[in-house]
């Protein structure tokens, strides 16, 4: 066991545990923010995307040994960020949801191509977005919701 | 305190009482009032106890919130937003302050024609569209009585719109301050529902009402719950079915800080696993992954997957049960071998694998137990948790949960899950406990859409039509040995295997469809669509084979070839043919248009894909997919349903999508040897067209996924000269 | 005074250099002392012979399946297509939402089996070593686009040894971890010390390449 001070989302936070402890249990059941989800733990399917540093981060195979100083920002927190707010409007407004349990994930990486491109063409969404898993298939309006936020955010 | 003494104080809490509104089995209704508790300051700002009465469909809370139950588990397919919209249609609630609530188990929340809780088959809207229209317009009717009897008005005088009463001389109630009379208004055995002009939401694009929540992170799953106390426990088991332990070695796992107890725990259908409780999942992970268990494999079937090909494709020569006969199949004898096509297909076992992977929390303290999983099985779950814990079913109070998906992973006869949950629970008396199944154990764990081999013969007619067509499907029984049995299984053949061929209709004249049902130790379980899911393959392409000969138009044969009376496909199958006319006849080269039409669950649907091949890959650019479902009760989620749907129904196709086994051992467990689709290998545009109808609305939970798979093989065929008989398409 | 120790330090720092560049590559011996005084400049042979040794290093899995002529990098021993979709986006590090290093930190995270090093990334397209059917190049192949400064950094023979000395990515071939089932990772048929030895013998030798492929 080990402590490790972690900034999740603007906050200081401080863990006790085992040091190879994936980062995303660490949020999951130390710190009880469960927005960031598990859906295979060998980053296959990005439902555990969180923000490290500004990169999208699958933390379901980062130790939180690995993380050090670099500030965390997950799903609950991406809505104080206007490229965030933007995306999770747009999400609604689209009715992208079906199951939702890989939105979360979806979100974290559509924001992260939109921080980088705020103008993505097709094929830059289909390439961003092309290791996110959507078992219900929701993915023809998941490319309509990144070009609605694309549109709000002109 | 005495139930009226209780209810007589409840009488003068004016701001806590209100209506509840259910459904007898007898198709009645009846309302009791029950008692809503005030908060205690230090409830303030946790989660208001869940306390059920088994029987309430709507609740109008003091502030106006009109919270709805919904009868079944929402998993994705959008059902507590269309069934509210149902119910607070015809109540005319304001829609802006109606919240779903997925019901916990109750009798009177069984679905009204299965007769139990539960979803499947495409039934949420098609079985529930009367009862919440019932529901919501007698609860407006005793509002409505209630504000008529204050003002001393005739009811008739009365009006509601937006949860508001509207009387003669500009009087006006919201119902949140006429729910108390309205509770001892007596209920009207019959009312008028309203005509389809006058529907307000139902029929109109509505959003969905968990949108935000499930953007936001702030939804809870099954997998989310966080108890008090609670340990989370994953299960080892053995990697051939129905194996047991013959010796474990725990003590690394044991020596793990936060490891609380590792134990024997007999399975469902055979044999056993060893469970592994601790205070965190990681925890629990890295101690199973450390114990050394030698597992008993011999004197169990060790199910091979090229060794049942090889069975499967042996038994379709000889026909088996006999699900069809009609005219004169020996007609087949009688034809020149130019004028017969003759097809052998195979279809791989498929995992479902949700999103969400399967889990169960439980807490039992010897007299109740207190559940919370996103079940599709309530009843039957609920059931077999009673058996195991030695108690009777209303001991259980049981919560359904939202689910990351399901696809029929979540309904299964055996509650193998839970019944596993159940066991730990029992040792850890007074304990609650979460079982999560790991993705590896979803891949690796059985339930599987079977295997399936099929045989057809078919003889064409100097019209090109078919003129007598023999079919064998070989596959395992979903239903045989489960309770479904006989609804499903008549005269040794399981209808669930043949669906889609068997009641196909096309004009056949000579037909003969009989079945296989090998027993083979691999636990199965209906996929989205079932025996859709290969029937409509193996139809859709033969069709298309048949017009390709025939030298027409895969439309026009399809419309030749359909019964006169198929108007559900016939109105799919034109719509269809209108929305796509103008891309289908302007494709670029390399591009290719594949059709495929099927009815599922009395949905119909047809389809035109716009294929191209991109790294040696089916590149789907588009579909256009027609569909009557009856009344559209939700066009969106329809809309959405279909978009969806199809991109799910390219599961068949994937490179990496089948389980496969060798000597007993299931070879794939997680997503890099089971691959689903991502958002390259799904179309990347889908326009849904619903055929207007003010019929009973049919489901479209499974319907769009059987046409896809036949529609994008159809177009590659074209391409590549190539017939293709056997899914996933591992190469093409 | 100070200048003479400054010019002793400066000959004695050459004369170091000079003996730990005459040293000759052993194919088989660990530790090579580093001080070793020789005289003779490996012969063209002997460069040709370390070049062989540090090729079969370059086209082991652990570096090639970064070398790609593709839009993607290549996992495993058998060296398939990375899986879920990874491509090298615009500057070989992934795109946004998919960067390498989404996944791979600055060191390997041995509890969930993902390999890791410092600023994870392809090597550019420059310095492919396979073809765009994923097979392996030749040995003339390699060796021409190594020594080529146009397409390697512009690195000379001073450079290239210090890259395969250095470099964090280099290093992490060595030392690649182990795969979640716990089984570790094949390593290249030198150690690392090896293949630097083998390197500057054939920098030594004036970096020759192979004539026939």
């Amino acid at each position: 066991m080990e402590a490790f001070k972690l900034t999740v989302n603007g906050q200081a936070k401080e863990v006790t545990v085992d040091p190879g402890t994936p980062l995303l249990w660490v949020l999951r059941e130390d710190l009880k923010m469960t927005g960031t989800k598990y859906g295979c733990g060998i980053a296959a399917c990005g439902a555990c995307t969180v923000h490290v540093a500004g990169i999208a981060t699958r933390s379901c195979v980062v130790p939180v040994s690995l993380v050090g100083d670099r500030p965390i920002v997950t799903i609950e927190g991406i809505g104080q960020d206007s490229v965030g707010r933007a995306v999770q409007d747009a999400w609604v407004s689209e009715d992208v949801v079906q199951c939702g349990y890989c939105q979360s994930g979806q979100i974290m990486g559509a924001v992260a191509l939109l921080k980088s491109l705020p103008r993505p063409t097709d094929a830059h969404i289909e390439e961003a977005m092309g290791g996110n898993l959507c078992r219900c298939g929701t993915y023809v309006r998941i490319r309509q919701a990144i070009k609605t936020a694309s549109q709000q955010l002109k | 305190m005495s139930a009226t003494n209780r209810m007589a104080n409840a009488l003068h809490l004016s701001r806590r009482s209100f209506i509840r509104v259910w459904a007898t089995a007898a198709g009645g209704l009846l309302v009791s009032l029950y008692l809503d508790f005030p908060l205690t300051a230090q409830d303030a700002g946790q989660a208001k106890p869940k306390v059920y009465p088994p029987d309430a469909f709507v609740h109008i809370k003091p502030d106006g919130t009109i919270v709805i139950q919904v009868n079944r588990l929402e998993f994705g397919q959008g059902v507590q937003t269309s069934l509210p919209m149902i119910l607070a249609d015809e109540m005319d609630a304001d829609w802006a302050h109606v919240v779903a609530e997925l019901a916990p188990a109750a009798d009177v929340y069984k679905d009204p024609v299965f007769g139990i809780q539960m979803v499947g088959g495409s039934g949420s809207i098609a079985h529930s569209f009367q009862q919440y229209r019932e529901l919501g317009a007698k609860t407006r009717a005793m509002l409505v009585a209630a504000a008529a009897q204050q003002w001393k008005v005739p009811v008739n005088q009365c009006r509601t719109e937006s949860s508001v009463v509207h009387g003669p001389g500009g009087r006006s109630a919201h119902y949140a301050d006429l729910a108390d009379a309205a509770a001892h208004m007596p209920v009207p055995e019959t009312v008028p529902l309203k005509n389809a002009a006058d529907f307000r939401l139902v029929g109109k694009k509505t959003r969905r009402l968990d949108s935000r929540p499930k953007c936001d992170g702030s939804l809870k799953f099954g997998l989310d719950l966080d108890l008090p106390g609670m340990k989370v426990a994953l299960v080892a088991h053995p990697p051939v079915f129905g194996a047991s332990p013959k010796s474990v070695d725990d003590r690394t796992a044991r020596a793990i800080a936060g490891v609380v107890d590792v134990f024997e725990i007999p399975l469902a259908r055979k044999g056993a696993g060893v469970a592994v409780v601790a205070d965190k999942f990681w925890t629990a992970k890295q101690a199973r992954d450390r114990l050394r268990i030698d597992w008993n494999v011999s004197g169990v079937e060790r199910a091979d997957s090229s060794q049942l090909r090889e069975n499967y494709k042996e038994l379709a020569r000889t026909s088996g049960n006999v699900a069809v006969a009609r005219g004169d199949v020996k007609a087949l004898d009688g034809i020149n071998a130019t004028a017969r096509i003759f097809a052998e297909y195979e279809f791989p076992y498929l995992a479902h694998s949700p999103m969400e992977p399967l889990n169960t929390t439980i807490q039992f303290d010897g007299e109740r137990a207190e559940v919370w999983a996103g079940s599709q099985f309530q009843t039957a779950d609920q059931m077999a948790i009673a058996e195991v814990l030695a108690l009777r079913p209303e001991q259980i109070t049981f919560h359904t949960e939202m689910a990351g998906g399901g696809f029929g992973r979540r309904a299964v006869p055996d509650s193998h899950v839970q019944r596993e949950a159940a066991a730990i629970a029992k040792r850890l008396r007074g304990i609650p406990v979460k079982l999560i199944w790991t993705r590896e154990d979803d891949v690796q764990g059985g339930y599987y859409r079977p295997m399936h081999a099929h045989r057809v013969e078919i003889g064409i007619g100097p019209d090109g039509m078919p003129s007598a067509w023999r079919h064998v499907v070989v596959g395992q029984s979903l239903l045989m040995g489960t309770p479904f049995s006989a609804f499903g299984v008549k005269n040794g053949v399981d209808e669930t295997a043949v669906e889609g061929t068997a009641n196909t209709q096309y004009e056949i004249p000579n037909f003969h469809v009989s079945a296989h049902h090998p027993t083979v130790n691999v636990p199965v379980l209906w996929w989205r669509s079932v025996g859709h899911t290969h029937n409509a393959f193996v139809m859709e392409t033969l069709i298309d084979e048949l017009a390709t000969q025939a030298k027409m138009d895969p439309i026009a044969y399809r419309r030749k070839l359909l019964k006169p009376d198929a108007r559900k496909l016939h109105g799919a199958l034109d719509l269809m043919e209108e929305k796509s006319a103008a891309w289908r006849n302007q494709l670029p080269k390399g591009h290719a248009v594949g059709i495929a039409c099927h009815e599922a669950f009395e949905t119909s649907v047809a389809c035109a894909v716009d294929v191209s091949i991109e790294n040696k890959r089916p590149k789907i650019n588009r579909v256009t997919i027609a569909v009557d479902c009856g009344i559209a009760v939700n066009p969106l989620t329809i809309e959405s349903q279909f978009q969806a749907g199809v991109s799910f129904g390219v599961s068949q196709l994937m490179a990496k999508g089948a389980i496969t086994l060798k000597d007993g051992y299931v070879e794939q467990n997680n997503f890099d040897g089971y691959t689903p689709p991502y958002i390259v290998d799904a179309p990347t545009a889908v326009d849904v067209h619903i055929v207007p109808s003010t019929e009973k609305p049919s489901g479209c939970g499974e319907p769009p996924v059987p046409v896809i798979s036949p529609a994008v093989v159809n177009a590659l065929s074209q391409l590549t000269g190539k017939r293709y008989r056997s899914l996933p398409l591992v190469t093409i | 005074m100070l200048r003479l120790g400054q010019a002793m330090f400066r000959w004695s720092s050459i004369i170091l250099f000079a003996c730990a560049a005459c040293s000759t590559t052993s194919s088989s011996a660990a530790g090579q002392d580093m001080a070793k005084k020789t005289t003779a400049t490996p012969t063209r042979d002997a460069g040709l012979a370390a070049w062989q040794q540090i090729y079969s290093v370059l086209t082991h899995p652990r570096c090639i399946n970064c070398h790609t002529a593709t839009n993607y990098p290549q996992q495993g021993d058998d060296r398939h297509r990375h899986l879920f979709n990874i491509i090298r986006g615009p500057g070989g590090k992934g795109v946004a939402g998919l960067n390498c290093v989404t996944c791979h930190q600055g060191s390997n995270a041995e509890s969930t089996g993902v390999p890791g090093a410092h600023n994870w990334q392809l090597a550019p397209l420059s310095m492919r070593w396979q073809d765009l059917d994923d097979k392996i190049l030749s040995s003339v192949e390699v060796c021409r686009s190594l020594t080529d400064r146009s397409k390697n950094d512009n690195l000379g023979g001073a450079g290239l040894l210090k890259h395969h000395d250095q470099e964090p990515l280099v290093l992490w071939a060595f030392q690649p971890g182990h795969h979640r089932d716990g089984t570790a990772r094949t390593l290249p048929p030198l150690t690392h010390e090896e293949f630097v030895a083998a390197t500057r013998t054939w920098v030594e030798a004036g970096t020759p390449c192979p004539q026939n492929p």
